[in-house]
């Protein structure tokens, strides 16, 4: 009975082609429009968790200079006033795990005829801890080489193809600045961080290393951050006061006067990207919701015509035996064929532009089996909630008075 | 005989405006036999419509009783009162009432599409019917592509697949010439006579009322005159 029902609604739909179509075209941009939003929104989020995964768990960066000096606003770590010797310090403190101090400069790379300009980590062995990052290949430096400044390096996967290609980096040697060095291991790729640096483009090598054969000398000795890991989240803010006070006790800051460095919680300034970029995320589906709202009251108004349009033809069906659910499943029908048909299209319409916008501009999309469904089953609700007032006011329709009408 | 239908004191008024509902029948009892051929005559509204819309069970009485078959129509919801116009009822309306946009054979079919009969016998049976009434090869042509004529005999083959008891018609020559009127009371008089179908006929003209076995007069919502004839061959 219902096949034979809805073989009735297909006919009715057929019947009317272009205003089938149009009526459809409502939902088709309703359901493209969330899957392209979702996706987007999907595609944020899923870089920036990555991201915060890659960043290790629990940090802190402690750099050097204050937040504002003097009045005068200035750049973080532009003086550095952190030492090697401080970060050991921190280390030891009863919250922290392990620090590790860390100067950070571009340096060009030379291999054979190649050459890549890549960011140069000067650090200790501590730092691979701290920031979970494995070695895909090879072995870290130690404590030995940070002590005797060998010129050894570990290559991140950007850096490596770059220089050498597909080929193994292990083993091989490499001009920074012009001083060679032997690569030791391939680090593991950790992706984009979350300002959107590839964090795989840079070489790691032992501190001393950095401080006196690479980067100058300008303040010897000193670093222009440390980064440190708390043993646990609870940890953390016993953590950040622990280092307040060391660093004041150590760099002889009296009560009242500046601190000379900032301690950052980069834990929780993560969870403030991942939190905005939910936001984000709920906001995009939330405005494209409404785009297959509309498409659904799109529905109830041609539907709402279409009753009024067939009066006369419902008045004669109900003439010759049709009982109020025939009529109204017969219009029922005809607003979810449209919803679902619409969807089916919407779906194929938002996969092919969530494809062409990740081509052409390169965003991160990522297209959950959940996002499709969930649009499906909207349109689908949709078509049978708009659906349905129409639908009841032909089944109610009396039939004398729907003979009659004109 | 049983009597197939049973009315009693029917009233019918309809609402106009504000103003108090204007009565169009006024008590209108009668009894028609299973098997009886009955013609309804009267002046242009004199409520001759309304009174098939009431025994069409397509209307209610607004007091009054109507016994179709033993069951009281006024107790019946409107499912119920569809499942009577499917099952016992046939009705032939004065403007064809035709579904334009679908072709003869399934306008044909459509009653057996709301009794759940599979499509195949529909259309066997509507073919079947065609047949009968002097169509065959017409199925696939839309309404509007036949003649009022034809189009009369496309519904009254609507009417009658479902194979009913009562056959209802209101004025079905009207739109017709003579020569396909005759045509038309002949089948509607085998249709009585070997089908063994009660009709009731509303017609304005004389000739067509002599091929029923009893004549009704209406005038002013009520009747007037009932006689018993002999019917035409
Ligand atoms: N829905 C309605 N609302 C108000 N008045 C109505 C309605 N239907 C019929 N009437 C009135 O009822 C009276 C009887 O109408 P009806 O259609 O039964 O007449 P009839 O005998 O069939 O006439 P005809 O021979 O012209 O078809 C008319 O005066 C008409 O105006
Ligand atoms: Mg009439």
């Amino acid at each position: 009975m219902i096949a034979a029902l809805a073989a009735e609604s297909l006919r009715g739909l057929r019947a009317n082609r272009l205003r089938t179509a149009l009526t459809m075209l409502g939902i088709i941009i309703g359901v493209a429009a969330v899957i392209v939003m979702l996706a987007v929104g999907q595609g944020a989020q899923s870089m920036v968790s990555s991201a915060i995964a890659s960043m290790g768990s629990n940090l802190l960066v402690i750099l050097s200079g204050a937040s504002t000096s003097g009045g005068t606003r200035m750049g973080f770590g532009t003086i550095p006033t952190l030492t090697g010797a401080d970060a050991e310090a921190i280390g030891e403190l009863p919250s922290v795990a392990a620090a590790a101090p860390t100067v950070i400069e571009a340096a060009q790379m030379v291999s054979g005829p190649n050459n890549w300009s890549a960011s140069v980590t000067g650090t200790t062995p501590e730092f691979l801890t701290i920031r979970a990052w494995q070695l895909a290949e090879g072995v870290p430096f130690t404590e030995v080489d940070v002590r005797s400044a060998s010129r050894v390096a570990l290559l991140g996967l950007t850096a490596a193809t770059n220089l050498f290609g597909p080929a193994s980096p292990v083993g091989k040697t490499i001009r920074i600045k012009n001083v060679p060095f032997t690569v030791i291991g391939l680090l593991a790729p950790k992706g984009q961080s979350l300002d959107g640096r590839d964090q795989d483009d840079t070489a790691v090598i032992p501190l001393t290393t950095a401080q006196r054969k690479l980067f100058g000398n300008r303040f010897p000795g000193t670093v222009r951050f440390i980064i440190a890991q708390a043993k646990s989240e609870d940890a953390m803010v016993r953590a950040e006061r622990e280092i307040n006070e060391l660093l004041r006790q150590r760099h002889r800051i009296r009560e009242g006067q500046e601190d000379d460095f900032t301690v950052r919680n980069l834990t929780a300034l993560a969870e403030t990207a991942a939190a905005s970029t939910r936001i984000m995320s709920i906001m995009l589906g939330s405005i494209a919701s409404v785009s297959l709202l509309v498409g659904g009251i799109g529905i109830m108004n041609i539907m709402l015509v279409s009753v009024t349009e067939r009066t006369r033809e419902i008045g004669i069906r109900v003439a010759v035996g049709a009982r109020r659910r025939d009529i109204l499943w017969q219009f029922l029908l005809e607003a979810l064929f449209i919803s679902l048909a619409g969807s089916l299209i919407g779906v194929g319409l938002g996969i092919g532009v969530t494809h062409a916008l990740a081509a052409a501009l390169g965003m991160p999309t990522v297209i959950t089996p959940w996002s499709i469904g969930l649009s499906f089953a909207v349109a689908a609700a949709v078509g049978i909630f708009f659906g349905f007032y129409p639908a009841r006011k032909a089944a109610d329709l009396n039939p004398i008075e729907a003979l009659r009408y004109q | 005989m049983d009597d197939l239908i049973r009315l009693v004191g029917v009233t019918k008024a309809y609402p106009v405006g504000d103003a108090p509902p204007v009565p169009v029948l006024h008590g209108v009892d009668l009894r028609i036999a299973a098997g009886d051929f009955v013609a309804i005559m009267g002046a242009s509204g004199s409520g001759k419509s309304t009174l098939m819309n009431i025994l069409g069970c397509l209307d209610t009485p607004s007091s009054g009783d109507y016994v179709l078959e033993g069951r009281n129509i006024a107790e019946l919801d409107v499912d119920e009162l569809a499942a009577v116009r499917l099952r016992l009822l046939g009705f032939v309306f004065q403007s064809f009432n035709l579904l334009p946009r679908i072709d003869v054979l399934d306008n044909v079919a459509l009653p057996l599409l709301y009794a759940g009969v599979p499509r195949r016998e529909r259309h066997r049976r509507a073919e079947q019917l065609l047949g009968r009434v002097g169509l065959q090869g017409y199925g696939a042509r839309r309404p509007n592509q036949l003649s009022g004529g034809q189009q009369q005999r496309v519904a009254i083959a609507r009417a009658l697949i479902n194979q009913p008891r009562l056959l209802l018609a209101d004025e079905p020559t009207g739109n017709l010439d003579s020569e396909t009127s005759v045509d038309v009371m002949r089948l509607f008089g085998t249709l009585n006579t070997e089908d063994g179908i009660t009709l009731i006929i509303v017609t304005h003209e004389a000739d067509i009322a002599a091929y029923a076995r009893r004549r009704i007069r209406f005038r002013d919502g009520r009747i007037v005159e009932d006689t018993a004839t002999e019917p035409l061959a």
